[in-house]
């Protein structure tokens, strides 16, 4: 299935605000291209390069495997919802999956030293180094992910 | 985004990453490297010059892959890390798990 990035100009903000909405079959296959069709749009404008090269690039990333691997259990007629409002002061990102949310808090440091080498377990801990604010919805299947502008 | 793997004359294996090493290609990176070492390889560099970003599912199958090569006898080293890159090892203390080079031919030259 070829993803489809809504695009639209933010109704409330400035000329250089705007929103994507993107829906990702949860295929772990489309991560890649998922995240590369919203990374393009921030060729220019809020975030510097770098951030969109690597801060941006990998907590999407990692966003969107959580949701398919955990919300969707990789079932790919279940979508995962990426909702993008970019604005000047900072670019929001919300990914939600059908799932039924998890504790974030009762995610274990995957930097201890008993779990350090485990091959997995370092996703939410990632996220949260690559980003200025994470938000998770109550229910714990929508997670927002905040960067601020440069 | 593809994986490169190039043998020198020593039969120091250095894998390429072009792109980005994440949860959509880290299992074809997985199976090259233990196609090799299957093959007789016992040393890796993995050179990460060429490579944008590399998410949590990446970093897991570095550890995979380093332990695998360990109980052969062998040696994983990594190469070629931007400074962001350097960091995420740094903040998820994987740096103390491998042999981090600034070159590929630093890392072939440590064996």
């Amino acid at each position: 299935m070829p993803l489809r990035l809504d695009v639209r100009r933010s109704a409330t903000g400035g000329e250089s605000d705007f929103e994507l909405a993107l829906d990702v079959p949860s295929d772990l296959g489309y991560v890649g291209p998922a995240v590369e069709l919203i990374a393009d749009r921030f060729k220019s404008g809020v975030l510097s390069p770098r951030r969109v090269r690597f801060n941006l690039r990998t907590a999407l990333a990692e966003a969107l495997a959580n949701a398919i691997a955990y919300g969707s259990r990789h079932d790919p007629r279940r979508l995962v919802h990426v909702r993008v409002e970019a604005g000047r002061d900072a670019v929001h990102i919300h990914v939600t999956d059908a799932g039924q949310g998890f504790d974030p808090d009762a995610v274990p440091d995957p930097t201890l030293p008993g779990r350090l080498e485990r091959e997995d377990g370092r996703g939410l801990f990632v996220l949260r180094s690559l980003v200025d604010h994470v938000a998770f919805s109550a229910a714990g299947n929508s997670i927002c992910l905040t960067l601020r502008a440069g | 985004m593809t994986f490169s793997l190039t043998k020198d004359k020593r039969g120091v294996v250095v894998v390429g990453v072009d792109g980005q090493l994440i949860v959509g290609n880290r299992q074809d990176m997985k199976q090259k490297v233990l196609d090799s070492l299957d093959g007789g390889a016992r040393k890796f560099v993995i050179d990460f010059t060429r490579t944008g970003y590399i998410d949590s599912s990446g970093l897991g199958v570095l550890v995979s892959l380093s332990k695998k090569i360990r109980e052969q006898g062998g040696d994983l080293r990594l190469a070629g890390l931007n400074e962001d890159l350097q960091t995420l090892f740094e903040l998820t203390k994987l740096d103390t798990l491998f042999a981090i080079a600034k070159t590929p031919a630093e890392a072939l030259a440590a064996f």
